[in-house]
């Protein structure tokens, strides 16, 4: 495996700031259209979630018991639930949701535990060997499994979810930047800074921190996914955020089931949502790899 | 001539319509039934679940049972006694036991066995637990003075007491094996049920076999009968819809009735009935806001039972708008009465207009939040739940649901950490004194820990008197209190118990209660 | 490996004691809401939750010790025997959906590398994608759907053995292995990619343009060796947490899975069996870490540790 280093202090800025942001968001729309369908996709997830009380039709609390399990129709454009609550407006509000728990757990998580994964790789020796015993541990749960435990601990709502998503992804983002991160600090330069006295913070910073660059925010994207992801899947199990809040997971669970062949619009959108922001996450992360990862750079 | 062969066709005729109106059961098949639960120990007299109940009944019998042809579930009958007298002061019971009773090892049966059964029932043994003992208060004594009579003697009158002894629970134990050792029955099956024993395979099902010498001649219909459990309700509906069972005895969901009718059309009746089952909202009397009962009123009297009843009973296992008894049972309130009472009225905005008053005056402002305890638990929990926090919001109540998981669920309402929660109770029969104890004061079950001696008293008095009308006459004035004038407890929606099953299997009838009319002896099946 | 797994027993002895529920409240509480103090303080006597915690804790301890798991608290039953009737299934879940992603991930990342940013690229990135962002239990309720609505067909509900019927048992399985087969490729699709990606780099392969892409793969096979290291290691992983992590698609499914199993469990609180299965999971997983830690000192030399 052949690894270019990239030293960052050599990186001279030359042109203003902003407009090498701009060009950096030009050049990669134009060659990577993936990822900026991706990013447009989170953007407009992003937006739907802020102003969700503006654009939905209905209140997404308000019952309708005289159109329960109603069609796609005009006045229902995705149709009504068991309660006879708009579909469209609890996926509208239900992105709120989505969105505060992905992005909430996925900055904690993979920051904390890039965090974790350096420091454990530069220190090395006995630290580094017991950050890794901890890190097994929790490793040895599956991410639900451990979700589960937390959750049954502190009990369901919003903030607990939030706590029981993070706490296992902790581990995973430690073990991965680790990973980068022992790699670098084989290399001899990294020796030649410690010899020239530099500090611990300086060295992590400026000449480990940019070559984990790449799989953190690799990681994140992927993070803000799976968050996504287990919410859905803690919601669906009972565990997660409880009705009436509109949350996708809460929306696919019961009644969308038990109703699944005569009314598939309640479990059908709802998922479709669902797979449509993760994939977008997603899709923009592996392009934003791509085009920062410095192994990968097709010069 | 003539008019002989005139009288033998008339006779013939007549003779030939109760058997067109009522098919002749037919002996042979064996039953296929899933259940969603599997038996955590073998002794009915230590546990709770129906995992035990419908996979062992059959091999049990009981001293007296449920007629198991009433659709109410309210008439006791005799399964291993024949008869019976009560003595004129109501104190004695004096049961007449049947011959030829024998446990499946060929032993008979006798009033040891009854008398050694409800001993350990009444008093368990060290180490040994009885759930329903407090149930038998009354009882003073249980003597079997020759074998084949039973003596129940009461402290005082019970007319709820046939009842009580009819419960499906009082499996009949053999009096050796008891005095041997009284855990034997915690890990081991011998009854003189219809049914015998013949495997368990912990995680895939149960079989019992026809039982030869069982007392009722003809009886039971069927070779044998095999309970295969399958928790998910779900892989339950599949099994029923692909023919591979024929019935589940708890109940379905409305969505899985529809899917199994629309599936197999005249392959499938359903039976329904309401279920002796159902969800109450407990409010703390010692928690502002809800110490004032004139909140506590308006929390009744913003929910529409009746348009709940008719949207909830299309999605969730609850249907009747009820009071403190299963409508259809003979100490249930005939609704043009419960209209009366606060929150059953039929004018929703006038209720609603009267509940924000109430409100107003106690001092709670518009859009007062507070949280809503509900058990995790999805049918009927979650649906009751929402449509509770709907209908409050329509009086400007802002509710937080808080979902508790089932196993913290009762520590929780014991511990009185709660404002408002959902409260629930299911029973084996539908009977006052079964019902009503928990709403008595010092009861254990009293999670909204209210302090009323009218209440207590009218419970007591409704138990010891023995006219039916008077008896009546009480629990109107019991209802009207505890959910009228205090308010401390709300009603929801009776649970609704749907029986959709194969159309082979004849000779169930269905009953408000899924503890009932498990011993499968009248079962028979169709071609 | 001994220390991290007395760890984790450790942990999830005094976790589920923090957690809080009660077993006997709820098998006595039932559908009834009430239950006498008597009948739970006997039920905890039986189970032996009225002992200090050291004790309660030494005598699990001492049981592991022996091999023996002890019961379940809430069936009676021995744990090994309730281990037993869901691992085959959780286990043959395991495998083949490791399979399916296997067959799916490695082809298609070879592939998408070799014409890299080509369409051929990106229809393989959005479809491997797509695996990941799906959520695999609402993937199971859209099979279920298409079965019932198109083919008016049902999986088996329950479970046969493969030697037993190897048709129906397939039948059952096939689908969930789909399932979670196919988000599981996905993160393998990716690496699989970008290894390839490395190892196409390379100056020696670079400078054998003037051979073809088939070339170029047989020159790579060698440095390929060395990249797929993470690839293994990510499926490798996967492959210990599928064996008790696919809670919610076994309920999709209606599988009687360790998944499932460890659910009820923890809903039930019962320690023994929780405890148990925590322990066993934990060992498949630090087994399976310990046999590619063993395999990456042997590859690679520069991260030999100790």
């Amino acid at each position: 495996m052949a690894v270019r280093p990239v030293d960052v202090v050599a990186d001279v800025a030359e042109v203003h700031p902003a407009e090498r942001w701009w060009a950096a968001v030009r050049d990669f729309c134009r060659r990577r259209p993936l990822g900026a369908i991706g990013a447009a996709v989170v953007a407009l997830n992003i937006l739907v979630a802020l102003t969700a009380n503006l654009i939905a039709p209905y209140d997404p609390l308000a019952t309708d018991y005289g159109a329960m399990l109603a069609r796609p129709s005009m006045a229902h454009w995705l149709g009504t639930d068991a309660y006879g609550r708009d579909v469209l407006s609890r996926i509208l509000y239900g992105s709120r949701t989505a969105m505060i728990v992905g992005f909430a757990c996925a900055f904690v998580g993979a920051t904390v535990g890039a965090v974790i994964g350096v420091a454990s790789a530069y220190f090395a020796g006995k630290l580094d060997l017991l950050i890794q015993r901890v890190m097994d541990i929790f490793l040895a749960f599956p991410l639900i499994i451990l979700a589960l435990a937390v959750v049954a601990i502190l009990g369901t709502g919003m903030t607990n979810v939030i706590l029981a998503i993070t706490i296992p992804m902790i581990p995973r983002a430690a073990l991965v930047t680790r990973s980068s991160a022992l790699a670098i600090r084989e290399m001899p330069y990294v020796d030649a800074a410690r010899a020239a006295g530099f500090r611990h913070g300086r060295i992590i910073l400026r000449h480990m921190l940019p070559n984990v660059m790449a799989p953190y925010l690799i990681m994140l994207t992927a993070f803000l996914g799976q968050a996504i992801l287990l919410e859905a899947s803690l919601s669906f199990l009972g565990l997660g955020v409880s009705e009436p809040t509109a949350a996708w997971g809460l929306m696919l669970r019961g009644a969308a089931v038990q109703f699944a062949e005569t009314a598939p619009w309640m479990a059908i959108f709802p998922g479709f949502a669902i797979s449509l922001a993760v994939f977008a996450f997603n899709l923009f992360g592996d392009s934003l790899r791509d085009a920062l990862d410095p192994r990968l750079r097709t010069q | 001539m003539n008019r002989r062969a005139v009288v033998i066709a008339l006779l013939i005729g007549l003779a030939a319509i109760p058997a067109i109106a009522q098919e002749k059961p037919r002996s042979g098949g064996e039953l296929v039934f899933v259940v969603p639960s599997e038996p955590p120990s073998y002794d009915a007299h230590q546990e709770e679940t129906f995992g035990l109940i419908h996979p062992m009944a059959p091999h049990y019998s009981t001293l007296l049972r449920v007629d198991p042809f009433d659709k109410t579930g309210t008439k006791p009958v005799g399964d291993v006694a024949e008869s019976w007298t009560v003595s004129r002061d109501g104190l004695v019971y004096t049961f007449k036991l049947r011959h030829g009773v024998r446990f499946h090892d060929g032993s008979e049966l006798t009033s040891k066995d009854v008398k050694a059964s409800y001993d350990k029932i009444l008093n368990p043994p060290a180490g040994v637990k009885s759930l329903r003992k407090d149930a038998y208060l009354a009882v003073q004594a249980v003597e079997a003075p020759d074998p084949y009579t039973l003596v129940v003697k009461l402290k005082y009158p019970e007319t709820s007491i046939l009842l009580n002894l009819a419960s499906p629970w009082n499996w009949i134990y053999k009096a050796d094996l008891l005095a041997k050792d009284p855990r034997w029955y915690e890990k081991n099956v011998m009854g003189s049920g219809p049914f015998v024993f013949v495997e368990h395979v912990r995680g895939s099902h149960w079989v019992g076999k026809k039982n030869p010498n069982y007392w009722d001649k003809g009886k039971p219909y069927l070779d044998g009968y095999r309970a295969l459990f399958v928790k998910d309700s779900a892989a339950q509906v599949a099994a029923i819809r692909g023919e591979r069972a024929m019935i589940q005895f708890r109940g379905f969901s409305p969505a899985e009735r529809d899917s199994l009718t629309a599936a197999l059309g005249p392959k499938i009746t359903v039976q329904e009935s309401p279920w002796d089952c159902v969800l109450m909202v407990a409010m703390h009397h010692d928690k502002k806001p809800f110490s004032d009962k004139r909140v506590r009123r308006a929390l009744t009297l913003a929910l529409d039972r009746y348009q709940g009843s008719q949207a909830l009973s299309k999605i969730a296992i609850v249907k009747e708008v009820a009071g403190i008894q299963v409508p259809g049972t003979p100490y249930a309130t005939p609704p043009a009465e419960l209209e009366k009472l606060a929150g059953y009225g039929r004018d929703i905005k006038k209720s609603r207009e009267e509940a924000r008053r109430l409100l107003r005056e106690a001092g709670v402002p518009d859009g007062f939040s507070f949280t809503f305890k509900n058990r995790g638990i999805p049918m009927p929990y979650e649906p009751v739940g929402v449509w509770l926090i709907d209908q409050w919001r329509q009086v400007g109540l802002n509710v937080r649901q808080e979902v508790i998981e089932a196993s913290a669920y009762h520590p929780m309402l014991k511990r009185g950490d709660f404002e408002v929660a959902m409260d629930f109770q299911c029973g084996f029969v539908v009977e006052p004194d079964l019902d009503l104890p928990r709403f008595m004061s010092h009861s254990d079950a009293n999670y909204g820990k209210h302090k009323d001696t009218v209440i207590d008293d009218l419970i007591s008095r409704q138990g010891r008197v023995t006219d039916i009308e008077e008896r009546k006459k009480i629990l109107r004035i019991l209802e009207k209190r505890l959910l009228d004038e205090e308010v401390h407890i709300l009603y929801t929606l009776q649970w609704h118990r749907i029986i959709p099953h194969n159309s082979k299997v004849k000779g169930w009838t269905i009953t408000p209660s899924h503890y009932l009319n498990n011993q499968l002896d009248t079962v028979w099946l169709a071609e | 490996m001994i220390p991290t797994l007395l760890s984790v027993a450790v942990l999830v002895f005094f976790l589920m004691r923090i957690v809080p529920g009660d077993i006997v409240e709820l098998r006595f509480a039932g559908e009834s809401a009430f239950a006498q103090k008597e009948n739970i303080d006997k039920e905890r006597a039986r189970l032996g939750l009225d002992q200090p915690l050291w004790k309660q804790f030494i005598g699990w301890m001492a049981g592991l010790l022996r091999f023996d798991f002890g019961v379940s608290m809430w069936t009676g039953a021995p744990i090994s025997e309730e281990i037993r009737l869901r691992f085959a299934l959780s286990l043959q879940l395991a495998i083949m959906a490791t399979l399916v992603a296997i067959v799916l991930a490695i082809p298609l990342g070879v592939l998408a590398a070799l014409k890299q940013d080509t369409w051929v690229d990106y229809v393989v990135r959005i479809f491997s994608i797509a695996g990941l962002a799906t959520p695999s239990f609402w993937l199971g309720i859209v099979f279920i759907l298409l079965l019932l609505i198109v083919f008016k067909w049902l999986p088996p509900m329950v479970y046969t053995p493969f030697w037993v019927n190897p048709i129906q048992n397939l039948a059952q399985l096939i689908w969930p292995a789909l399932a979670v087969g196919y988000r599981y490729s996905a993160v393998a699709t990716r690496m699989t990619r970008s290894a390839m990606l490395e190892v196409l780099r390379e100056d020696y392969i670079r400078t054998a343009r003037a051979k073809g892409l088939w070339e170029k793969l047989i020159l790579s096979r060698h440095a390929l060796k060395n990249a797929m290291l993470p690839v293994l290691t990510v499926i490798a992983l996967e492959f210990a947490f599928l064996m008790g992590g696919l809670v919610v698609t076994e309920q999709v499914f209606n599988l009687n899975g360790l998944g499932m199993l460890f659910v009820d469990a923890v809903a039930h609180r019962d320690y023994t069996l929780t405890q148990a299965l925590v322990l066993l999971v934990a060992f498949m997983f630090i087994f399976v870490n310990f046999l590619v830690d063993l395999a990456y000192a042997w590859i690679d030399p520069r991260i030999r540790f100790r």
